[in-house]
């Protein structure tokens, strides 16, 4: 806490040692940022195929090249880690899974199975 | 807002560096945030070689050797030396413990000591408690009651009611829990933060206490509890081995299920 006096502020962020627990943590704000942006992607596309076959096809082309997939693939795992690791929450806020050890082990779940899910849809689509 | 940098007159500089005495062969190097309020300049980091030979194992016994025997101006809190006191919480290794129960073989590397993080600091290792203990008194920490005590004995508890303090009880307030968790870095201000949380929790479940309304009542608030975002650094660090997440994971049930 940062009052108004002169004395300074201890160092936070820079000595505390990160955690696979507060680096899921972060990684779910990071995706629910980076889905907020992508769904203006999603939108784009949509109101192409609302406008016309060209603009339909010049978005394809701009989604589909190597960069646009590359975009979509990290927006798809994205996409995953934050439904996922949505889903502890959900247990959390039911009152389960609290203790270190299941955090752990919920946490690693979480990252599996969300680039086993990207994966697989990518190989299905 | 959060502010992930520090502020100018908060920047930690190179200090000076205490070589150990001749002839020491198991050495450690202890990294000891250093801030004088009488000069008025910027903290510092200051390195102390340690002759663990010549040390008691913990790292409080590294501390109070280099006070008694290199630099008396080192300044910390310390009281108990096992663990029950909490006065001498800071940050060790990277985490937040105390440093009395902390044993220095259990880190590695250079021994990296600050104070507690993210908390105004009055000299080196010695941070402001103030707004925390203003929180802690906030939740109103003691039993309240309307009915009548009873003439002939104590209020009673029944051995399965009793059981749900323990977890809770336990706790020193040495703010190890509160000063890890970035939510309370960052909005610490309004948001009171995993150790006055659990207190807050240890009051609403008491058997014996009759303001749980009230309590529940002064927790509904955009930022007093609900800033928890379940990072788990708190759990992660408690040197009692509680679990401040859980509680607070209790209270937005208990909150939920009395709407």
């Amino acid at each position: 806490m940062k009052t108004s006096t002169n004395r300074p502020l201890s160092p936070h962020l820079e000595v505390y040692k990160p955690q696979l627990t507060s680096i899921l943590s972060i990684f779910h704000r990071g995706t629910g940022v980076v889905l907020a942006i992508g769904s203006i992607l999603v939108a784009y596309w949509l109101s192409a195929i609302a406008t016309g076959p060209e603009a339909f096809a010049s978005a394809n082309g701009i989604l589909g090249s190597f960069l646009g997939k590359i975009i979509l693939f990290g927006w798809t795992w994205a996409l995953f880690y934050h439904l996922c690791n949505g889903i502890r929450h959900l247990m959390w806020d039911s009152g389960f899974g609290f203790d270190i050890s299941t955090t752990y082990l919920t946490g690693k779940i979480v990252l599996g199975a969300s680039v086993v899910l990207t994966i697989l849809l990518w190989l299905v689509a | 807002m959060a502010e992930f940098k520090l502020p100018a007159n908060s920047v930690v500089k190179k200090g000076k560096t205490w070589p150990a005495p001749k002839g020491a062969t198991r050495t450690r190097n202890f990294r000891i945030y250093r801030y004088d309020p009488d000069t008025g300049s910027n903290p510092r980091w200051d390195n102390f070689e340690v002759d663990l030979d010549d040390c008691a194992p913990m790292v409080l016994d590294a501390l109070i050797k280099i006070k008694n025997e290199v630099d008396p101006s080192l300044t910390f809190r310390r009281s108990c030396r096992e663990g029950i006191c909490g006065s001498c919480a800071m940050n060790i290794g990277g985490t937040n413990t105390l440093a009395c129960i902390k044993a220095i073989e259990d880190v590695e590397g250079d021994i990296t000591i600050s104070p507690l993080p993210h908390m105004e600091v009055v000299k080196d290792l010695v941070p402001d408690l103030t707004h925390f203990y203003a929180q802690y008194a906030s939740v109103q920490p003691w039993m309240q009651t309307d009915t009548v005590a009873p003439q002939d004995r104590e209020r009673l508890q029944s051995p399965e009611d009793r059981k749900k303090l323990d977890g809770l009880y336990e706790c020193i307030l040495c703010a190890s829990c509160s000063t890890s968790c970035p939510s309370y870095w960052w909005n610490g201000d309004r948001y009171l933060g995993p150790a006055t949380l659990l207190q807050a929790y240890r009051w609403v479940i008491d058997s014996r206490d009759e303001a749980t309304g009230d309590r529940l009542d002064n927790l509904e608030d955009p930022f007093k509890l609900y800033r928890c975002h379940t990072i788990m650094n708190c759990t992660n660090t408690c040197p009692k081995g509680l679990n401040p997440a859980q509680a607070i994971g209790s209270l937005k049930q208990m909150m939920l299920e009395r709407r």
